[in-house]
């Protein structure tokens, strides 16, 4: 037409975002009563997921050093933390707040290089609900007694975090444990402990007493030491369903109060009434999102036969659009598997899931040569009986079932241990009324997938933990109750 | 599904796959009605995920290249001259008069009275007539008169039509009068000598208001044998948006899948930044795919757009910003 120039494939040229903003020592200490000390344990290494280069050396806490963390946590709590009146706690989480928004870049690079998700996430989306969470339980800490739970906090909360949101899951965490007036040990985990180091920079930065925040590093150990601990009055856990009930088992018959947050094996339920194109972003970011490393990710699509082969056609004429590869590359979709060990679970269920006679396939997509990798997978001809419909892969791989009826759908989603969420496509409102009541989990999302906001409560049923973080209900965990 | 034939031009009519659903005022509204619906919050999340796309260093030069063979040049004023229409031609030709490898722009589009000017200006340079007829912009008056309107326009040597919809009629849910509307207007686009102006549909989405009319129109459109589909007449806030046009090109992508055939989207008006043109053009490469990435598939109307991407294509070989001066300014 205009010139005869031929037209060439859009390409995008890489766009990496820069690392110069972040600055890595070689080695790492814990940070117990508001400094940074060596600890009396060994150390280990945290990689870079993407490349696996190391990226620095972490203190791994021994028992005395959670014992440090924990007398710390203790001093803060009588002397500080507990008798400052909540007005002047707000002032704290506050400061924080801002100084996280302010070193936004900076975490949010660091976040990816350590755990491998897409800058475009850690960016636009942990970062700011991270910042979120502790401006929303700022403003609870002076109107706490009108939360309904009194205004009583527990004591020395020991908290252990998992690797998959490292940084946003120590916000959900940190915030409404000190804005009711608790202190805390914390232990982020084995591979991704740089972000939470960085946040007890910013601790110290903001000036915050020292002892309310301690943040030791290293595995299993170290959380064990942690659950057990004595003087610790409140466990609060998020990660593997397996670890959530040792952890049940360490306190029982003990004072502690606990919450747990564990595994999921959500359905997403597809009608044929949907609207199909949003519903394919939402399967995609159902799954895909974060690598599938989410503890809600949709893992299971039930769709409406009627509508099966149409969704399955526009589903993976999407997922040949994601774009995987270098998470610090602007336009990267989805990032790198966050271990060895986690590529090597991946791998094997989704093995099972071939050699149980599920059909796979993968967006045809080049993986890097180094780092750990997994190119998003669908199963389809998937049923219940399969392993790969019930075990939680933690990956980036769907699982797709069929369903002819609503209660179909509803006995379905419904079977299986865990009960952490539940997505419902359906243009009819009463529709997803009568879904969210039948289903048994703790989020169920209309016409939506994976949207999180500090104001609304999020936890499971069955096997996907008990309590709630998040809005006035996650205040419940950490204060004594209205009769205290 | 039917299986994706080799694309064609739309000049192939799509009727016969269609005959059945246009029979009748209701089995027409059946098939609108049973699209799938658009969530609004999900749709314009999309849009706004793809807009976060971080074109730099080569990709960009390709886009602001690209852009500026798609631009449809526009001037649409009552106070429109000869005089301005020639300079507006001239500057479509050449772009930017100081490099001659910057691209022509893929039309100019002006009101009918103006065509013959501007045909006389553009010779065979290639660069297209676009005339905007049909009782433009709110297409409210006689049928008779906007199918003269056409002839008109045909005659004096448009090479496409802007026609605009009869949105009264779609909001009250004739859908038949409008599809049949389009369809006469394809009829009056016909040249005596057996060839046809293209034609692009305007839907004026601002007044149509939802997406799930965006996409009922769209499919409308197609069916009754449009080019292109395009979104305003830039007379009506809000013109163009990203979530608009995103519900358009799946319509065109949806419509291939099952016909084989290809259809054009021109988004118009608002679009004013290069920034913002890369934007739609990762909407194109993302939704349609390559195929649409070309002047004969996608459009932008717009009348400031082109100064932005000379702007930004100055930078991008000379490495400096130059200011407005340096650029012409019909």
């Amino acid at each position: 037409m205009s010139t005869p120039t031929p037209t060439t494939a859009f390409e995008y040229a890489p766009a990496p975002e820069s690392r110069a903003i972040v600055d890595i020592k070689p080695s790492y200490g814990l940070f117990v009563n508001g400094e940074f000390v060596d600890g009396n344990g060994t150390s280990f290494k945290t990689v870079n997921p993407a490349t696996e280069e190391v990226l620095a050396e972490v203190a791994e806490a021994t028992d005395a050093d959670v014992d440090e963390a924990v007398k710390a946590a203790r001093r803060a709590y009588t002397r500080v933390w507990s008798r400052m009146s909540g007005a002047e706690r707000a002032k704290y989480l506050y400061r924080i707040a801002r100084i996280i928004q302010e070193r936004g870049r900076e975490l949010a690079v660091l976040e990816s290089i350590d755990n491998g998700k897409p800058i475009k996430e850690s960016r636009d989306v942990d970062v700011p609900i991270v910042a979120a969470h502790f401006f929303y339980y700022a403003g609870w800490a002076d109107k706490l007694k009108y939360s309904g739970y009194g205004d009583t906090p527990l004591g020395v909360a020991g908290q252990v975090i998992p690797w998959n949101f490292p940084l946003l899951m120590l916000a959900w965490k940190i915030a409404p444990a000190l804005a009711c007036g608790n202190t805390v040990v914390l232990k982020p985990a084995e591979t991704t402990p740089l972000t939470a180091l960085l946040f007890a920079e910013i601790c110290q930065q903001a000036d915050l007493p020292p002892g309310v925040v301690n943040i030791v590093t290293g595995a299993g150990d170290t959380g064990r030491a942690i659950v057990s601990h004595p003087d610790v009055d409140k466990v609060a856990f998020t990660g593997s369903t397996e670890v959530g009930k040792a952890i049940a088992r360490a306190v029982a018959g003990s004072d502690k109060k606990v919450t747990l947050e564990l595994g999921g094996k959500a359905a997403n339920i597809v009608f044929d009434d949907a609207p199909l194109d949003q519903a394919v972003e939402g399967i995609v970011n159902g799954i895909f999102f974060n690598q599938g490393h989410v503890c809600c990710a949709g893992s299971r699509l039930l769709v409406q036969e009627s509508v099966a082969d149409e969704v399955m056609e526009r589903l993976k004429r999407r997922m040949a659009t994601l774009r995987v590869g270098d998470p610090l590359d602007k336009n990267t979709d989805v990032g790198a598997i966050n271990s060895a060990e986690q590529l090597a679970k991946i791998r094997e269920l989704s093995q099972i899931g071939e050699d149980e006679g599920a059909e796979r396939w993968s967006a045809p997509c080049d993986l890097p040569a180094n780092g750990y990798w997994f190119a998003p997978t669908v199963f389809t001809g998937v049923s219940q009986a399969h392993r790969i419909a019930r075990e939680e892969i933690f990956g980036p791989v769907l699982s797709v079932l069929t369903f002819r009826t609503p209660s179909e759908a509803v006995e379905k989603a419904n079977n299986t241990p865990f009960g952490l969420s539940a997505g419902v496509w359906t243009d009819k409102g009463s529709r997803i009324l009568s879904m969210a009541n039948r289903l048994r989990a703790g989020v169920v999302w209309a016409n939506t997938f994976n949207k999180f906001d500090p104001t609304s409560p999020f936890g499971g049923y069955k096997e996907s933990g008990y309590g709630r973080e998040g809005g006035r209900h996650g205040l419940e965990s950490y204060l004594k109750g209205a009769d205290a | 599904m039917t299986p994706t034939a080799s694309p064609t031009a739309g000049d192939t009519s799509a009727h016969g796959v269609f005959d059945d659903i246009v029979r009748s005022e209701s089995s027409l509204r059946r098939f609108l009605h049973g699209l799938p619906g658009v969530d609004q919050v999900g749709c314009e999340a999309r849009a706004a995920g793809l807009a976060t796309r971080s074109i730099k260093t080569t990709s960009k030069a390709f886009a602001i290249d690209l852009a500026i063979r798609m631009v449809d040049l526009t001037t649409l004023e009552g106070q429109d001259t000869h005089g301005k229409v020639r300079a507006l031609a001239s500057k479509a030709m050449r772009p930017d008069p100081a490099d001659p490898s910057c691209p022509a722009t893929a039309a100019v589009c002006v009101y009918p009275d103006m065509v013959a000017t501007a045909k006389q200006t553009l010779g065979d340079s290639g660069v297209n007539v676009a005339a905007v007829a049909t009782a433009f912009p709110s297409g409210r008056a006689a049928m008779d008169i906007k199918l003269a309107d056409t002839r008109d326009a045909v005659e004096a040597g448009a090479d496409e039509i802007d026609m605009v919809i009869d949105r009264g009629a779609f909001l009250s849910g004739r859908y038949l009068d409008v599809y049949e509307e389009i369809a006469q207007v394809k009829e009056a686009c016909a040249r005596p000598d057996g060839s046809s102006a293209h034609l692009k549909v305007i839907f004026e989405t601002g007044e149509l208001q939802t997406y799930d009319n965006v996409r009922r129109a769209s499919w409308l459109a197609m069916m009754a044998g449009g080019h292109f589909i395009k979104t305003s007449t830039g007379k009506v806030q809000p013109a163009a948006t990203l979530p608009v046009t995103l519900i358009m090109l799946e319509a065109v992508r949806d419509f291939r899948e099952q016909t084989g055939q290809m259809v054009g989207v021109k988004p118009a008006g608002g679009i004013k930044t290069t920034k913002d043109a890369i934007k739609y053009l990762v909407m194109v490469n993302e939704i349609c795919g390559d195929d649409w990435l070309d002047p004969d598939w996608f459009r932008f109307g717009a009348s400031t757009l082109l100064n932005d991407l000379l702007m930004q294509r100055t930078k991008m070989t000379t490495g400096r910003y130059s200011g407005p001066d340096y650029f012409t300014l019909d």
